[in-house]
Order: structure tokens, then C-alpha cells, then sequence
């Protein structure tokens, strides 16, 4: 039943674009590994870790869109579902050290002997297998946001009361895991990894599958929110984004349709955090920083709320832009980015996406009411003299 | 959860029960002890002042408001105090804002589509195909309020009296046994208005229909018996002759 709503009929501009990530996914590794250092195509070696942490943002904003662009939930709190995927992720890498850590300490991590634990916490059970962690990386995340939503959607805490709890929800997660007791590494995170499915973290070859792993899970993430939005499903979000009661009065729970949208996305934010941490190496409580999460709302809205392809682009620019910014100045880039919000908010409400869309549908609209303006001449000129009120009348309807 | 209910209620077979409904905002009795009764197949108007408490009264029987205090039966059988919006829709309850309230960024076809009255829950929407049955009753759906035309617009690109007329096919498209209408000629030329009445005519004939209207040559128009509301509770009940000669309706309401 899944694959064949993914295969079923999607707007031809996210197929395009679903396809054009699937080529970046083989032609970035193949250009880094293959092409020689000088060649103007090569791809360098520390540009491929960044691509791919460009990606997994992508993927968190796509996520973020599915709620806030097609059912007007605003989540401050995305951030905390990328985090806990992160750490997810994280945990089974500090397990795949093994012995090889500086207490060379077989089973226990190195913060855990540090702190003088005897034996592992049982929460960190099965995280030394990797389907366990990937199963996690989707449970953690969902069943928060399953359980948050459960309580949220049904008590009717909409617009700013619902952002500002999902701030609060990040915010006693940050300070959840600074605490060393916490036994996820506290202040300092996890980090030091050694290797993932027996391959070493660092390697080139290791590096590129990463990143074609993010750019095909972000393929398949957009394919999936296509086939979502587009079904009947898709319309009755934007339903409740609109007009809720409308929708409340035609029968429809509403906060059930939240619900399942709610977790869809906080699984999707999950997966994105859990391919970021192997390609930046670290996973520390900051991304759990209130900020963070309302940078992804920004990416969104740069991009275009509401398109599936503007909130992946928004994500990419806004943070292309931000290592280019920071490298000259890194005291100003909240700054910039707090400029580059209420620019976009003024200028390009839209975004870039949903404004080059609104040119399209202008564009198209002249060609349909130039060839209907015609069209209309032509029979004019035709049932002249007979009784053409009738088709005048449905003319000028159009 | 089994609701014991007032032995007289068996017995009624009424759509719609309402008996000494009161409700209050801040201390401001929005409807004082109303009671109001509509009978299977009835067109019934409502008249009556600003803030009389004909809207109030729609949100209570819809689940939008709990009463205070009072019972609300529908069909004789279901205490809709118990119950909320949606539930209220799923029994065969529609009703169309006094604002006209429509899927702007839905094409005319999608808002229908979206309120026929199909199974509603997210699975069941997610893997949706429309059906050749749900093709034709929508089409059928179109054609009665006259959208044909314009079935492949934006519902935001209609005029205010045509996203009456959509909202009025959405629901249709639920096919409820009861529907309630705020003031659907607010908005409309005359010529709307005419045919609007004759509408809701036509659909009466299948369904119990409650009408808001403030419009008096529309109420003369349906011909059915009216109610006036006035500060929450009923001023008169009966043919428009003889509502509109009533001493107390004409001080509270027509000669104002
Ligand atoms: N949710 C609410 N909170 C506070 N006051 C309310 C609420 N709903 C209605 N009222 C008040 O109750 C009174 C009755 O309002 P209602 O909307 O039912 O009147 P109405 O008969 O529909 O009037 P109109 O003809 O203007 O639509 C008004 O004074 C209104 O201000
Ligand atoms: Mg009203």
C-alpha cells in the first residue's frame, strides 16, 4: 500500500527535483572519489561532510514544513526530534568504540567511567546494533511527538500557545541533557566516533556513502510528503490550516489529522538528525538550543511554506550562506539572519519557491484567458446574429 | 457510557428537542431558557434582532458551545450536549456559517470532495481514490448549486454570494438529516436570493432544514413557519402573517 502511494501520480516538478537529489547522490561521491584534486569538477574532500550536513537540514525543514506549511502548525520545537535522532544515531556509534576508547573500557563509554559507573544504564541496551539505533532514531522522536500532540491537539492549544510550548519542550530537553546524571555524555555530548557498520567514519569512501545515504533518504522523504499531500489526506490538512472548524463541522477530528501529521514529521526530523551526527562527528545538548529549532522555520520560510521543493532549497541557501558568513563574520550571523526573516517576511512572503510559483500560475493564466479570449471571438464571430447570450453569459463567468 | 434522558423524550420522534437552554457569556444570558422544536422533513425560519441568539443557539446544537444548563435532543434518541463537533457532523448535523466558511485554497471540486460523506479518518482519507460513484454524486452536486462552470476554480476567486452557494453544496455533499443555515442571503443580489430560496426548497424536501435569515421578502419567499428569537428565548412561533402582526415582534425587531 506505501510503495504505491509513493509511486502514484506526483506534481512533475518534485519528481524532477526527487530525481535531480538522486543524481547529486551518485555524481558528488563519484566526483570526490574518482576525479583527480585539480580537475575543476572535483568535489573536495571536506565539501562532502558539509553537503552532506546541508542535506540533513533539508530533509529537518521538508519535516517541519509538512506541519507548519500544510496544516498551520508552527513548531518551535523541531529541533528537539532532530536532536533525539541524533543522539539515537550517536549512542550506537560510542558503542561501535568499543574498547578502543581512552579507558579502553569494552562495553562502557568513555564519559561513563570518567563519572565512575560501574555498569551500562539500561537505556543504552541494544544500541551496539544498528537496526536497533535506526528503530529508535524513529520511535524516540515519534513517540514524543505522538505524546506531546496526544495531549496538545486534544486540549485545542493552537497557534502561539502550541509554538510556545514546543519552545518549552526543547528547552527542558536542552536542560535534561546537560546534566551528566542523564548519562548521555552531559555537557559535552557524544562524540570521538570510530566507526559505523564496521567502516571508519573518517574514510572518503565512508564519507560519500553518507552523504548519498542523506541525499537518497531526502529523495524518499519527498516523494513520501508528495504522495501525503496529495492525497485526500494532504487536502484535509490544508483544510485545518485554513478553516479548522470548517473542517470540524464536516465530521473530521481534527486533532487526530494533527496527530499523525505531527508524528510523521517528528520521525522525518529524527532521520535527519541521525544522518547529520556521523557527518559532523558530534552530538552535544546545543542542538536541543530553542534557537535552533526557530532557524529551521526560517529556512522553511525562506524557501516557500507550504511547497514541498522551497523549504529543502531554503535549508541549503540559508546554510551555505551562513558558512560563507561565518567564516568573515562570526559575530553577526544572528544578526543576518534576523535581517534576512524580516526581509523575507516583507518582501517574499512566499518565499523563493512559492514566489517563482505565483509568476508560473500568472504566466499560465495570461496563455489560458488569451486562447479563451479567442476562442470566444472566434464564436462571436460565428453565432453572430443568433442568440449567443447563453455562451456570453458562461464566458464572462470564467 | 449509557445517558438515562428524560422518560417524556422517548416518546418524541422530533429531529430537534431543545428545552430550557440557557447559556451565559460573562454574565450576558446569551439564550434564556429557550425551547424549540423542529419535526422530521420541516423547512422552519428563524427571525429575530442582533444578538438575539440565533447563532448561539446553532453552536450549541453543533457542539460548539455547552449549555449551561437544558437538554438538546436529536432524533429523539442523541443528547448532543455530549457530544462534540465532529461527532455532531457524523450524525447527520451540517450547518453553514453565518460568514461564509470555505476551503479558499482548495479548488470548488476539492471542497466538495472534501465534504462528501465518506469514511473520514486518516487512513481512510490517505489512500482515498475517488470512485466513479463519488464522481458522479459530486458532479450531480455541482450542478445543483450551479458551480459546474467553475468546478476547476479556487474557492478564494469566487464571488461572496457563490461561496455561499459552495458552502451550501458542501453540505449537501454530507448529506445530513438536519442542516442548519445562518443567513445564507447576506451578501446576494436579488436575483440570488430567489433562486437561493427555491434551493432550499428543493433541498428540504429530502431533510429537516433550519434557516437564519434576516431578509423578510426571502422568509415570505419560503412560505414556512417562522420562530423569532429575541434576548435568547422565543417571542412568537408561526405562519409569517402571523408572526409579522405579533405587537411584541414588531417592537422588538420589525418595527426597529
Ligand atoms: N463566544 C462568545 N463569547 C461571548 N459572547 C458571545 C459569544 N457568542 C455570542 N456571544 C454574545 O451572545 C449574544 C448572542 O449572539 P448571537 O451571535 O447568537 O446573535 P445572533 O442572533 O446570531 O445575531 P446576528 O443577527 O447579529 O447574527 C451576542 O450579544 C454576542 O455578543
Ligand atoms: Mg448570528
Amino acid at each position: 500500500m506505501i510503495t504505491q502511494m509513493l509511486l502514484r501520480n506526483h506534481d512533475k516538478k518534485v519528481l524532477w527535483f526527487a530525481l535531480a537529489i538522486l543524481a547529486a547522490a551518485v555524481l558528488v561521491p563519484l566526483s570526490n572519489l574518482l576525479l583527480p584534486a585539480g580537475n575543476p569538477l572535483h568535489v573536495p574532500d571536506h565539501m562532502v561532510p558539509l553537503l552532506g550536513k546541508y542535506l540533513s537540514y533539508a530533509l529537518l525543514a521538508l519535516a517541519l514544513d509538512l506541519v507548519w506549511g500544510y496544516c498551520g502548525i508552527l513548531s518551535l520545537g523541531h529541533g528537539a526530534f532532530f536532536a533525539l535522532g541524533g543522539y539515537a544515531m550517536g549512542m550506537y556509534l560510542m558503542r561501535q568504540i568499543g574498547p578502543r576508547g581512552v579507558y579502553a573500557n569494552p562495553l562502557l563509554p568513555d564519559f561513563m567511567v570518567f563519572l565512575n559507573w560501574q555498569e551500562l544504564p539500561w537505556y543504552w541496551y541494544g544500541f551496539d546494533q544498528f537496526w536497533f539505533a535506526a528503530l529508535m532514531v524513529l520511535f524516540v522522536p515519534g513517540l514524543l511527538a505522538f505524546v506531546f500532540g496526544w495531549f496538545a491537539f486534544r486540549s485545542r492549544v493552537t497557534g502561539v500557545y502550541l509554538s510556545i510550548i514546543t519552545q518549552a519542550m526543547t528547552y527542558a530537553l536542552l536542560l535534561a541533557f546537560f546534566r551528566n546524571e542523564m548519562g548521555f555524555g552531559g555537557n559535552n555530548g557524544l562524540t570521538d566516533f570510530k566507526d559505523i557498520l564496521g567502516f571508519n567514519i573518517q574514510a572518503g569512501g565512508t564519507r560519500a556513502t553518507l552523504f548519498a545515504a542523506t541525499a537518497i533518504m531526502l529523495a524518499l522523504a519527498l516523494l513520501l510528503s508528495s504522495a501525503i499531500v496529495k492525497s485526500k489526506y494532504g487536502k484535509v490538512l490544508v483544510g485545518v490550516r485554513d478553516a479548522e472548524s470548517r473542517t470540524r463541522f464536516l465530521g473530521y477530528r481534527v486533532e487526530n489529522m494533527k496527530l499523525f501529521i505531527f508524528t510523521v514529521s517528528a520521525m522525518m526530523a529524527g532521520v535527519a538528525g541521525a544522518l547529520y551526527v556521523p557527518q559532523v562527528g558530534i552530538i552535544n545538548p546545543g542542538e536541543f538550543a530553542p534557537a535552533n529549532s526557530i532557524e529551521v522555520v526560517i529556512w522553511t520560510a525562506v524557501g516557500g511554506r507550504g511547497t514541498l521543493i522551497g523549504p529543502i532549497i531554503g535549508a541549503v541557501l540559508v546554510n551555505f550562506g551562513k558558512s560563507i558568513f561565518t567564516a568573515a563574520f562570526p559575530e553577526f550571523w544572528l544578526f543576518a539572519l534576523g535581517a534576512l526573516f524580516v526581509a523575507t517576511t516583507l518582501f517574499l512572503p512566499k518565499g523563493i519557491v512559492g514566489t517563482l510559483q505565483q509568476f508560473a500560475k500568472a504566466r499560465d493564466e495570461r496563455k489560458v484567458a488569451a486562447a479563451k479570449e479567442h476562442a470566444y471571438q472566434e464564436q462571436a464571430a460565428k453565432s453572430a446574429g443568433e442568440d449567443g447570450l447563453a455562451s456570453a453569459h458562461t464566458q464572462a463567468a470564467e | 457510557m449509557t445517558t438515562v434522558k428524560p422518560a417524556a423524550l422517548k416518546t418524541t420522534n422530533s429531529i430537534l428537542y431543545l428545552d430550557g437552554v440557557s447559556v451565559s457569556f460573562d454574565g450576558f444570558k446569551a439564550l434564556n431558557s429557550l425551547s424549540f422544536v423542529v419535526e422530521p422533513g420541516e423547512l422552519r425560519a428563524i427571525i429575530g434582532p442582533n444578538g438575539a441568539g440565533k447563532t448561539t443557539m446553532m453552536d450549541i446544537i453543533t457542539g460548539k458551545t455547552r449549555p449551561d444548563e437544558g437538554i438538546v435532543y436529536f432524533n429523539g434518541e442523541v443528547d448532543l450536549t455530549q457530544k462534540d463537533e465532529a461527532d455532531i457532523a457524523q450524525l447527520g448535523i451540517g450547518r453553514k456559517f453565518q460568514k461564509p466558511t470555505v476551503f479558499e485554497s482548495h479548488t470548488v471540486w476539492d471542497n466538495i470532495e472534501l465534504a462528501l460523506n465518506r469514511k473520514r479518518g486518516v487512513f481512510a482519507t490517505l489512500f482515498y481514490k475517488l470512485t466513479p460513484e463519488d464522481k458522479a454524486r459530486i458532479e450531480e452536486i455541482l450542478e445543483t448549486v450551479r458551480m459546474t462552470a467553475r468546478k476547476d476554480d479556487l474557492a478564494a476567486n469566487l464571488s461572496h454570494g457563490q461561496k455561499q452557494w459552495l458552502e451550501i453544496g458542501m453540505l449537501l455533499a454530507q448529506e445530513p438529516k438536519l442542516l442548519l443555515v445562518d443567513e445564507p442571503v447576506a451578501g446576494m443580489t436579488d436575483a440570488e436570493t430567489t433562486e437561493t430560496a427555491v434551493l432550499l426548497k428543493e433541498i428540504a424536501k429530502t431533510r429537516s432544514v433550519v434557516v437564519v435569515e434576516h431578509d423578510m421578502g426571502f422568509i415570505r419567499d419560503l412560505g414556512v413557519k417562522v420562530t423569532c428569537l429575541a434576548e435568547g428565548s422565543v417571542l412568537a412561533e408561526g405562519s409569517i402573517d402571523f408572526v409579522s402582526s405579533d405587537p411584541k415582534v414588531i417592537e422588538n425587531y420589525l418595527g426597529r
